[in-house]
Formats: C-alpha cells, sequence, structure tokens
C-alpha cells in the first residue's frame, strides 16, 4: 500500500471504500472545486452514510415506481435479444440488416468482478477485429484514484463499419424530439465514462481506441408509450471534462498536504457496528477539509446540508449569483455593515461598499 | 483562386458558405465577388449586419468597381457617413428611389421590410452574427446566395430564454449558417486558409484554440512585423509594453482578488497601459509600412466583456491621448488595430458563467491585432477554470458547438503563461 | 437576480422574515381564478395520479387515478378534469368590450374578462403543458374514441401553456415564480422553488420566523411536495401499497384509503397555493397590470373564436415561420414587461437607476421656452439641468424617456460632475408639448420637481412581417406539409 492509499484509508477509517459507479463519476464533474467532495470521494467515503452520522441526511430518495418503470423498459428493449432495439439502430446506425448478434456477457453466479470483466474483454476485443455484436451487461474496467472500478453499461452496440457505439437506456421519456435537459446531461456524461473505460481498455489490447464512437445511443420512450426513440448524442465535451476530473483525481495529495496528517472520519463502529464516533467528531474533523458549497450541490452531493449549514451566514449559501451582486463580500453581516455605513471597508472592499451602500441608498429611498 | 471556386460552386448551388478566419481577407472577397458578379451582368443584393457594415462596403466596391452602380437602402433618419459619397451611390429609404442600381445593399434589419422584388445572387455578410429568424425574412428576396463570415466569433442572442425550439433545423435561435446548412447538408463550405491581419505570434495561438478543425495560417512573415517603442523602459508598464513589441503577447497579471467586475485597478491598468504606450510613440512595420508607421490612438483599442467594464476603462484614460477605442467584444467584432489591451473576461470572477466562458468572446478580443495583444487580469483565473463545474444540460438533435469555451480559455490561458509579467 | 435583490436577500437572512421587492404587484390576479394542482406517477411520462382543482379554496374537488397505469381511467380523469376546466373558461363569454385601434380610428371586439390558471410551481405549467400535449389530438371516434371534452381540454391547457411562455401573461400563473417576483427570502432561489419553504418565509406561522418556518417546511413528511412529483417515501410506504391493494381489490373500501392517502399529500399544497394568491392579491396592481392582463384577453377571445371556427389543434412543435413568429413577439413582451414593471414600480425603476440605465433627480434649472433656430424651422427645445446622485453612465446625444412623460424625448446634452458625488445632467427636451412654440403648463419639468430618465421608453412596437408559411424560404426547408392529427396521434399508447 502506497503512503497516498495509507492516507486516505486513514482518512476513511475501518469502512470498506465506497465502490465507484458510472453515477457517482459523473457526479463528480458537478463541482470540481470543492476540496471536501474531492477528498471524501478519493477516499472512498460513504458520503450518505456520513451524513446520516453528523446528522444531516441526503435526501434523495428513488420511488418504487420509477424503479419499476425503469426496469420494465430495460426489459423491454432487450427482450428477444433486443430485436426492437436492433431495428431502430439499424436506421440509425445503418446497421446491416443480417449479421448482428447479441451476446448476454451478464454474471455467472458466483464469477468475480475481475472475471467476468476479462470475459468482457475477450469477447469485445475479438468483436472489435470481427463480425458485429451487441453485448449485454459488459462489465468494464477503469482506474479512478488510484483503484480499479468496476463498471456496466446497458449496453454495447458494435457495428460492421467497424466502431462501437455505448447504447444507454433511459426511461425518461422524448416527447416531440425534446427531452429533459437535465436528465440528458446525465446520461451523456455516464456514457461518456463507458466510452472512456472502452477506450482504456481496447488501448491496453493493442487496439485504436477511436474505435469506439463519441456519438452515444440513448434509447427512451418516445412520447407518452412505450416504444423506444432513438437518439445519438455527441459525448466529446464530457469526455474532456471526465478526463479533466480524472486527472484531478490523480492530484489529490496535493489537497491532502494541507489536511492533518491523523484526520479520519471514520465512525469507529464497535463489535455491533454501532457507530462510536459522536457527530460532533465526524463533525469538527469535515469542517477541517474546505467546502465549495453553492446551493445547487444540494441536488447532487449526499453531504450538501452539512455543508449548507454549514455555510449559513455566508452570501454564498444564497447563491452563486448573489454573492456575485454583493461585490463578492462573503458574509452577509459583512456586507450589510458596509451597505449601512456601520463598518469600514478595507480597502480590497472599497468598490463592493460603494455599490453596496448605493443599492442601500436606494432601496431606503424607494420603500420610505 | 478561392475566388473562382467559390463563384464556380455559387453557379452550380443554391448557397456557398465561405468561412472566415480573423483578418482573412473577408471584406476583400465580398468586394471581389460583389464586383464579379457586377460585371457578369447579375443583379446583387448585399445583405450585412450593421450599418456601419454597409457602409464600409459601399466604400470598398465603389472604389474597387468604379463603373457599377450601388443603390444603399436605409431606414428613416440614416444619415449617409463620408464613406457612401461616391458618385455610383444612391441613397434611399425604397427600392424604386434607387434608379436600379447594379448592387444593392442594406442591413438585414432593412432587408427583412423589403415585401417586393427578387434579387438573382445575393452576398450575406457576417452571416454567423445573423439570426436564423432574421434570414427567414430576407431569404424571400434572393434564389441564391453567397454566405460569408466567421464561425468564431460571438453566436446571436436573443432576450429570452426558452427552449421550445431546441433541436429543430429551423430553431429561430440559431444563426443564419447554421439553419442553411441543417436544411441543405450538401451545400459547399469553402474556408479562407490565411489571415492577413494575426501576426506569426498570434495566427496558431488563435487557430488551435478557436479554429481546432480547421485551423488557418498567418499571411505575413515572422520578419514582417515589428513593433518599436522608442525610449527605454522605465517601470513596469513599459516591460509590459516591451514584452507584448518582441512576442506579440503580453499578460499583466494583478494580484489575485475577488472584485466587482468594474474591477477598478485593472480598469486603471488597462488604461495607464494604453495611455503609456501612446505616450512613448510606438512605431509599427508591416508589409502595408515598410518604413513603418507612428501607432496612433486610432489604431489600437481596448477590450472588455461588459459595458461597465469599458466605462471604466475609459473613466481612466488620460483625456490628453485622444479619442480612443474602448468597446465591448460584441462591438469589436470584425475591427482591426495594431495593438488591443484587453480586459481578461475572467479577471477577478469568483464563478465562470456560461457568458465568460463563451468562446467567441474571447476569440473576438484576442484576434483583432495585427502587431500585439496584451491581456490584463487578476491572478487566479487557472484556479477558477479548473474548479468550473460542467453541469450543463444537454438538449437532443443539436449540434455540438465547438469549441469549447472552456477548452479555449485554457488554451489561451497557457499561452499567457509564457508572456507574464506580474505586477509588484 | 440584481444587486438590490440580493440585498434585499441579504437583510431577509439577516432578520429570518422575507423582504418585498417591488411596491407593486406585477401580476394580474383575477378575482375568481382556477387553481389546480396536479400530482403525477413517479417515473411514468406525465401520467397523473390525481388533481385538486376549484375556483374557491373551499371548494375544491379532488381527482384520482386509482390506477395511473390504466387508459380508461386516465380518460375519465381528463374527462372529469375538462368538465371543470371547459365550464370555466366559459364563464367569460359574456361581455365584450371595445378596444380602439389603429390610433382609435378602428375598435375591434374582445372579452371583458378571461381565465386564469394558477398552478404551484414551473413543474405544474409543464404538466399543464404535457397533459395538453396528450390529450389534444384525441379523437371522438373510432377505435380510441374519447369524450368529445377531451381534445377541447387539450386545446385549451396548450393554450394555458403557449401564453405561459410570454412574459408578463398571466393566463397560467406558477404560484412560486410569481411570489418570488415579488418577495426576496434569506434562502437562495433554488431552495424558494419549494413551495412549502417559500410560503414559510412570507407567512410563517405565529410565534416563528420566515427561517424557522422555511426550514421546518423542508420535511417531506409534514410539508409533501407541491409536485406534481410525488415525495419517494410517500410513493414507496404508502402509495404503492394502496395501489397495490386496490389493483387485487378494485372496491370502494380499497378506494377510499387510496383517495385520503392521495388527499394528504395534496391537501396541504391547496391551502398553501390559496395563501399565496391572497398575499399577492393583497398587494397593489400596478398601473399596467390591466393593459397586459387586455393581451391575455385578446389571446383568449381568440382561442374562442377558433374554437368556434373549427381552427384543428395547435401543431406539436412550431414550424419555421411560426417559430420566428412566435419568437419576435415574445421579445418584444419582454422588452414591454421590462420597462412596464420599471416604470410602474420605483423599487425596480431603482435597479435600473443602480446599473445607470436610468436616473433620477431634482430639477435646478429650467429653460422651459427655449427654441432652436438652426434648422429650417424653429422648434421648441427646452433645456432642463437634473442633479442626481445616481451613478450616471449616459453619454451627450443618446436620447432618454421619462415615465411621467413618455411621449416625450429627452436627448443628453452635457453631463458634469457635481459637489458631493452628484452629477449634473442637463437635457434638450422635444415632443409632448403641443404644436406652439410656448409649451403647455407640465409639460416642461419645472425647478425643484423630481424626475426620473431612463434609456428605454414604453413605445409602440411595429409588428415584422414574416413570409406566409407556404412561402417559407429554402434556406428554412422550403414550405413544410400540412400536419394532420393522424390515427396514430389519437392512438398514441398511454403506457
Amino acid at each position: 500500500m502506497s503512503d497516498l492509499d495509507a492516507r486516505l484509508a486513514r482518512l476513511r477509517g475501518s469502512a470498506q471504500p465506497k465502490r465507484h459507479t458510472a453515477r457517482t463519476i459523473a457526479a463528480m464533474t458537478a463541482n470540481p472545486g470543492c476540496s471536501r467532495r474531492a477528498v471524501l470521494d478519493a477516499a472512498g467515503v460513504d458520503k450518505g452514510r456520513l451524513a446520516t452520522q453528523v446528522g444531516f441526511p441526503a435526501r434523495f430518495g428513488q420511488s418504487r415506481f420509477a424503479i419499476t418503470r425503469g426496469n420494465a423498459f430495460e426489459a423491454q428493449i432487450k427482450a428477444d435479444g433486443c430485436a426492437e432495439l436492433l431495428s431502430l439502430l439499424r436506421e440509425k446506425l445503418d446497421l446491416p440488416l443480417s449479421e448482428v448478434g447479441y451476446q448476454d456477457l451478464e454474471s455467472l453466479g458466483n464469477e468475480s468482478n475481475a472475471d467476468r470483466h476479462a470475459r468482457a474483454r475477450e469477447a469485445i476485443t475479438n468483436a472489435a477485429t470481427e463480425a458485429g455484436t451487441l453485448f449485454d451487461h459488459p462489465l468494464l474496467r477503469m482506474e479512478v484514484g488510484g483503484r480499479a472500478v468496476y463498471l456496466e453499461p446497458d449496453l454495447i452496440a458494435f457495428r460492421l463499419a467497424g466502431r462501437f457505439h455505448v447504447v444507454e437506456i433511459k426511461s425518461f421519456p422524448v416527447i416531440d424530439g425534446q427531452a429533459d435537459p437535465a436528465k440528458v446531461a446525465a446520461a451523456a456524461i455516464q456514457s461518456a465514462v463507458y466510452v472512456l473505460a472502452m477506450r482504456t481498455m481496447l488501448e491496453e489490447q493493442g487496439l485504436d481506441p477511436a474505435t469506439v464512437s463519441h456519438d452515444i445511443v440513448l434509447v427512451c420512450p418516445k412520447d407518452f408509450a412505450n416504444s423506444p426513440a432513438v437518439t445519438l448524442v455527441d459525448v466529446r465535451k464530457q469526455l474532456t471534462v471526465l478526463r479533466r476530473q480524472l486527472s484531478r483525481m490523480a492530484r489529490i495529495e496535493e489537497l491532502l498536504d494541507l489536511l492533518p496528517d491523523d484526520l479520519t472520519v471514520d465512525p469507529r463502529p464497535d463489535a455491533d457496528g454501532v457507530p462510536t464516533a459522536t457527530p460532533e467528531e465526524l463533525g469538527a474533523a469535515l469542517h477541517r477539509v474546505d467546502a465549495r458549497y453553492a446551493p445547487e450541490c444540494l441536488s447532487h452531493c449526499e453531504i450538501a446540508y452539512f455543508c449548507r449549514h454549514e455555510a449559513r451566514g455566508e452570501t454564498s449559501a444564497l447563491g452563486r449569483a448573489v454573492r456575485e451582486d454583493l461585490g463578492g463580500i462573503e458574509s452577509i453581516d459583512t456586507a450589510l455593515a458596509l451597505a449601512r455605513e456601520t463598518r469600514r471597508p478595507t480597502p480590497e472592499q472599497e468598490e463592493s461598499a460603494a455599490l453596496l451602500r448605493a443599492a442601500a441608498r436606494l432601496r431606503a429611498e424607494v420603500s420610505a | 483562386m478561392i475566388l473562382d471556386d467559390v463563384l464556380d460552386d455559387l453557379g452550380s448551388n443554391r448557397g456557398v458558405v465561405v468561412d472566415s478566419p480573423p483578418g482573412a481577407g473577408k471584406s476583400t472577397l465580398v468586394t471581389a465577388a460583389a464586383g464579379r458578379l457586377a460585371r457578369a451582368g447579375e443583379r446583387v443584393m448585399i445583405v450585412a449586419q450593421t450599418n456601419e457594415q454597409v457602409d464600409d462596403l459601399i466604400d470598398r466596391i465603389a472604389a474597387h468597381a468604379p463603373a457599377v452602380t450601388i443603390g444603399r437602402l436605409s431606414a428613416a433618419g440614416y444619415v449617409p457617413s463620408a464613406r457612401v459619397l461616391h458618385p455610383t451611390v444612391t441613397v434611399g429609404q425604397k427600392v424604386a428611389e434607387l434608379n436600379g442600381p447594379v448592387v444593392t445593399i442594406a442591413t438585414a434589419a432593412k432587408w427583412a421590410t423589403i415585401k417586393e422584388g427578387s434579387w438573382p445572387v445575393a452576398i450575406v455578410d457576417e452571416a454567423y452574427q445573423m439570426r436564423s429568424d432574421m434570414l427567414l425574412r430576407v431569404a424571400p428576396r434572393f434564389e441564391r446566395a453567397l454566405f460569408v463570415g466567421d464561425p468564431g466569433q460571438l453566436d446571436p442572442f436573443s432576450t429570452v430564454d426558452i427552449d421550445r425550439w431546441t433541436g429543430l433545423t429551423w430553431d429561430p435561435l440559431q444563426s443564419a449558417v447554421a439553419v442553411l446548412l441543417r436544411h441543405n447538408p450538401d451545400l459547399p463550405v469553402h474556408r479562407l486558409p490565411v489571415s492577413w491581419r494575426l501576426p506569426t505570434t498570434a495566427a496558431p495561438v488563435v487557430a488551435e484554440a478557436f479554429y481546432p478543425f480547421t485551423g488557418f495560417t498567418a499571411g505575413s512573415s515572422p520578419t514582417d512585423r515589428t513593433l518599436a517603442i522608442n525610449s527605454a523602459p522605465i517601470d513596469q508598464l513599459d516591460d509590459v509594453l516591451a514584452m507584448a513589441a518582441s512576442t506579440g503577447w503580453a499578460h499583466y497579471e494583478l494580484p489575485s482578488r475577488h472584485t466587482l467586475r468594474t474591477d477598478a485597478e485593472a480598469a486603471a491598468a488597462c488604461a495607464a497601459l494604453a495611455t503609456r504606450l501612446l505616450r512613448r510613440g510606438a512605431v509599427a512595420v508591416s508589409e502595408r509600412e515598410r518604413d513603418g508607421g507612428p501607432v496612433t490612438a486610432a489604431r489600437t483599442a481596448r477590450g472588455t466583456a461588459h459595458r461597465d467594464q469599458a466605462a471604466a476603462v475609459r473613466s481612466f484614460l488620460d483625456p490628453a491621448v485622444g479619442d480612443v477605442t474602448v468597446d465591448t467584444a460584441n462591438r469589436l467584432q470584425g475591427r482591426e488595430y495594431d495593438l488591443t489591451i484587453v480586459l481578461h473576461p475572467l479577471s477577478g470572477r469568483r464563478d465562470a458563467t456560461a457568458f465568460h466562458l463563451e468562446s467567441g468572446r474571447l476569440c473576438v478580443l484576442a484576434s483583432r491585432h495585427r502587431q500585439a495583444c496584451v491581456v490584463v487580469g487578476r491572478a487566479g483565473i487557472a484556479d477558477l477554470l479548473d474548479a468550473h463545474p460542467s453541469t450543463e444540460p444537454v438538449h437532443l438533435d443539436v449540434p455540438v458547438r465547438f469549441p469549447d469555451g472552456w477548452e479555449a480559455n485554457q488554451a489561451i490561458l497557457a499561452k499567457l503563461a509564457e508572456h507574464r509579467i506580474v505586477a509588484g | 437576480m440584481t444587486t438590490l435583490t440580493s440585498l434585499a436577500r441579504a437583510i431577509a437572512a439577516e432578520r429570518g422574515t422575507a423582504q418585498r421587492i417591488t411596491t407593486v404587484r406585477h401580476v394580474h390576479i383575477h378575482e375568481r381564478p382556477l387553481v389546480l394542482v396536479p400530482l403525477t406517477l413517479a417515473g411514468e411520462a406525465n401520467a397523473p395520479l390525481a388533481a385538486m382543482v376549484g375556483t374557491a379554496r373551499d371548494d375544491a374537488r379532488l381527482l384520482v387515478v386509482a390506477q395511473p397505469r390504466n387508459r380508461d381511467q386516465r380518460f375519465g380523469f381528463a374527462a372529469d378534469l375538462a368538465e371543470i376546466v371547459l365550464d370555466y373558461v366559459a364563464l367569460f363569454t359574456t361581455q365584450v368590450e371595445l378596444v380602439a385601434t389603429n390610433r382609435g380610428r378602428e375598435s375591434r371586439a374582445r372579452y371583458a374578462d378571461g381565465p386564469q390558471l394558477i398552478v404551484p410551481n414551473p413543474a405544474g405549467a409543464a404538466f399543464v403543458r404535457m397533459f395538453g400535449r396528450s390529450t389534444r389530438f384525441r379523437k371522438t371516434d373510432g377505435q380510441w374514441a374519447v369524450p368529445m371534452t377531451v381534445p377541447v381540454l387539450g386545446r385549451w391547457l396548450t393554450h394555458f401553456a403557449e401564453r405561459y411562455d410570454h412574459p408578463g401573461s398571466a393566463a397560467l400563473v406558477a404560484l412560486t415564480s410569481a411570489l418570488t417576483a415579488h418577495w426576496a427570502t434569506g434562502q437562495s432561489a433554488l431552495e424558494d422553488a419549494n413551495l412549502a419553504a417559500l410560503m414559510g418565509w412570507l407567512d410563517p406561522p405565529a410565534g416563528m420566523t420566515g427561517a424557522e418556518a422555511g426550514e421546518a417546511a423542508e420535511d417531506p413528511l409534514a410539508f409533501p411536495p407541491a409536485g406534481p412529483v410525488t415525495d419517494p417515501t410517500f410513493d414507496n410506504e404508502v402509495l404503492a401499497p394502496l395501489i397495490d391493494a386496490y389493483t387485487d381489490n378494485p372496491g370502494e373500501p380499497a378506494l377510499a384509503r387510496l383517495v385520503a392517502a392521495v388527499r394528504g399529500q395534496i391537501e396541504p399544497t391547496w391551502d398553501l397555493v390559496w395563501r399565496g394568491v391572497e398575499l399577492l392579491r393583497a398587494l397593489p396592481p400596478g398601473e399596467r397590470v390591466a393593459v397586459r392582463w387586455g393581451a391575455d384577453r385578446d389571446a383568449y377571445s381568440s382561442m374562442v373564436l377558433g374554437l368556434a371556427d373549427g381552427r384543428p389543434p395547435q401543431p406539436k412543435r412550431d414550424g419555421a415561420v411560426a417559430a420566428a413568429g412566435r419568437l419576435n413577439r415574445m421579445e418584444r413582451d419582454q422588452a414591454t414587461y421590462d420597462v412596464q414593471r420599471a416604470f410602474d414600480d420605483p423599487l425596480v425603476l431603482a435597479e435600473y437607476r443602480l446599473s445607470g440605465e436610468a436616473f433620477a433627480g431634482v430639477v435646478t434649472a429650467a429653460q422651459p421656452d427655449r427654441v432652436d433656430t438652426s434648422g429650417r424651422r424653429r422648434v421648441l427645445r427646452p433645456h432642463v439641468t437634473v442633479l442626481t446622485q445616481d451613478p450616471v453612465r449616459f453619454t451627450p446625444g443618446m436620447e432618454l424617456t421619462s415615465p411621467a412623460r413618455p411621449s416625450q424625448k429627452a436627448t443628453v446634452v452635457s453631463v458634469h460632475a457635481g459637489a458631493a458625488d452628484k452629477a449634473e445632467v442637463v437635457l434638450e427636451l422635444a415632443g409632448g408639448m403641443g404644436s406652439s412654440l410656448q409649451a403647455p403648463p407640465g409639460s416642461v419639468p419645472e425647478v425643484g420637481e423630481r424626475v426620473c430618465y431612463t434609456a428605454f421608453g414604453d413605445a409602440y412596437q411595429q409588428t415584422p412581417d414574416f413570409p406566409a408559411r407556404e412561402d417559407t424560404p429554402w434556406t428554412h426547408g422550403g414550405p413544410p406539409r400540412d400536419y394532420v392529427p393522424t390515427d396514430g396521434d389519437a392512438a398514441e399508447d398511454w403506457s
């Protein structure tokens, strides 16, 4: 174990590192400037559990209905060797009618991830030089912060012109050609994770990574029905973003150097698995790592409610645009004191203070 | 010759697009194409985007083709500038007032009000700055058209924020060229390969950052252009100007701080550099002026992202140096100077917004100069870019735009790092 | 967001109390609006689960789809909703008023009142749009016949949704947006999207600050989400078992339990919406709110006529010409809305004064009888000097307007720095003073008068011409084929 690994393990404590998925890797790109998040992710800390332990549980939930619908749609698409999907793909990708096979790379019971990945690698590598096949449940592998992460895309299509396309099946609807842009964005970045993993795999096998297309195939229910709509989504921008984020993970040491060596968020479970670390202890440890809280965090980061509580009284808690409007002054009290002229601005605050004074004067004049 | 190819293509296609990177001779092409078409007996319709551009084109065409009659359509209240006072030019508010000229020219907004008449061929200038809905109103007037513009500059914008039409091939919010090519994907697209404006120090940088797939080269050689400042440096401002003069770029980096966007220190620095340059008296040598010409106030410009920043820079300028240009990227589009002083759009910002990252904005600011470009900005821009969240929404069936603003900013910043002078 | 509203947010955070950001109300509030609180089934494409709807707080109808995946039940819901909505929109066709057009030379008729639909939030407005889309192409005969009222409901909902896209329209109001346009809370805009939290700030229960009430309202158990998406925990622990029970045994007891559970989720939002409406109603309306409501009534009148004339349902997407025309109307509406708000409300105007797009001050000198003799004709061109503390960013030659004298043009002659951070602006006035060389009293500001000038005016903007649809040029794909709703549309499956 390297020094870095040891340090991260100490930070995480006794818990098993949290397994990354395409979704968690994609989530890392949402607020890359946040050191707290970067450090916790690098250490593989289960942020959701930690948030509960410090008394600010995340409020993400998934409805049973949504899960059922998602599974039903995926099952429908994959029924009969993806028959329905194939006819649509033929249209979109000019897939020749014949010569398309379907290979399920689903886990064989007690198979290890490494074995299953090896099996997928072999099948896909062969396909890169041979006939076209749709691969279902291939297990891919990727290095994230020095650790191997296994990823399972919905499907990978292969066409004879020699390119792989990642197929992403989502259950949000495409109505009259339009879909929720935030959901498409999430699907695009997750698919980009798979494209990257595929490219790495081919490269390791001495094959051309460019055979994996940057156009992914998004399959969604069409309009209000269950029949699929197929759209190609260009994920080149998402690939750039991901590469940047993964290389940042490699620079995690710079962040750790700023922290005390013995810093840990270890819940220290007792023999029965009950944490013995108090919420205050864990919270105090978290406070040591700088956060870059913005209200948007509430919708994508498990630990955001803790950070929001910490940021109370800061202009950033009111929104990035609000802080900018208030001249970049960090504390609400300071901004108001400058506006009311009850506090003398530092030389650096002069300009912001002038703006705030003018705003306060206008507000007073008009409201009077 | 590219003009031959373009006009050949226009003979056999309804539309031809010519992409022109900064200073690649777009106006020359438009002028020459208008002249050739006119001499071939075609009645030509020319569409430009602003009155300023219309008057410029009239001046060029009248000089290039003195036998060709030109009609300028204008709105009520238009006062003809000196540039349109050629004997061949007639000005009028209606087509009928123009006495049937060979070339009829107006802004797109004016053409959109013309409801009758048809021209066999049109030239649409600055077509990437024209919105699709404007083209819709103008297009019934022509049968074939040549579309000329710079794809790297700022996209047209709207005051309403709505994605009702995203994904539609006729989305009215996209550019005229985008709508044209989405409906007519087989139209020929030419590219002007050489920038006659940007010096060898800038062409590869701008090409790589903003035109990654097409590129272009500098038309001048490194020895063609020199900028000489005639006095020994006494302080940092001189050092910055000397760096710009000798390498084509300078990055004057102020201490890291989050500021109002009208950051007085940065605005003052822009103004001080401008004043100093004009006081020192610089001489620019180029293919046009082998013996050198003085860099007067009119041959320099200061560029900012926002109007209030331009006002701030202006407020610090020494009135004694005369009338100098300080403008936003939007208004500097299509203009050319010997030396530009640019306030970096991300200077002093805490969060990078889509506005600040728009590649076209930086492209315009970094590609106006024939000799050198000085960028003033606060330290910390690299960190800001690094921390920029990438959670932009994605729309189906909307072609991805390149270059990405984030990437382009990184590329320019990496270049500037080699030319940095830290204030202090 | 601007500095003044952000300052109000900071003050709200400091005091724990929401702050006004307008002095008047900028949205029309109907004396009898139709409030609609929709809920959908998670994961499905706009599948209705329930709606509470009515024109008074104590007159709510609750519609519940006991098996949201059942096609017949969905259409039953659509038919029930249609009955309520169509009755409501028919209420305003009794009284007609004449509006002068073409500078008073002609007039046209429009209904004297119109309908207003209020939903809790923008997602509720999206529900209206989507439900309109999924019902307006239905056929009333053949294999997939629906009641006659269902496609008509679809067209009305689409009408509301299309008005919603127009800045300044009040035909369809998303309450959270309307409230946050008038008050700033001490939380972020993102958190304001939660109606319960927002209402906590605006109208806290006795003994609590807005901040406390806002935070307490974030608990989805105590304050169910305002929809249309329901709380996942409710879905998993309450709703799913009840739907399963009903599916297994579709009798009255199972239905009653299901309806009661849904009522528990929807009723708190219903109450919040009405409280929010009352808060807005209590604000005095801005002067030009009625003008914009007139535009909504124009659109309503046209919709009623269109239906009577057998106009086809609104298309799925705009064609090239329709899109360009609509964008143009929206941009003009946006400009008008911005200007009208500023002219109606000194607090909104203050935003522009702060950013230098307007200034206010006191007239210190006036030459009301100044005549310009330089031209062919002698013209009255009074000069006034205004002393202001606002940051003036105007330069000589710029044309300004005053909200108090909208027909008068003021050209900046000079701007000089005055004493104590003040600026002295000299303006030349033209228009709005009659045709003689003597300015009528009151037409030129007098010394001592407080005046305000802006870089924008409320002038009438001409509607530009677009080619006819059948003349769509080749650059935009040429003339489009006519869209004819097909059996496919009528058959469109509802999963």
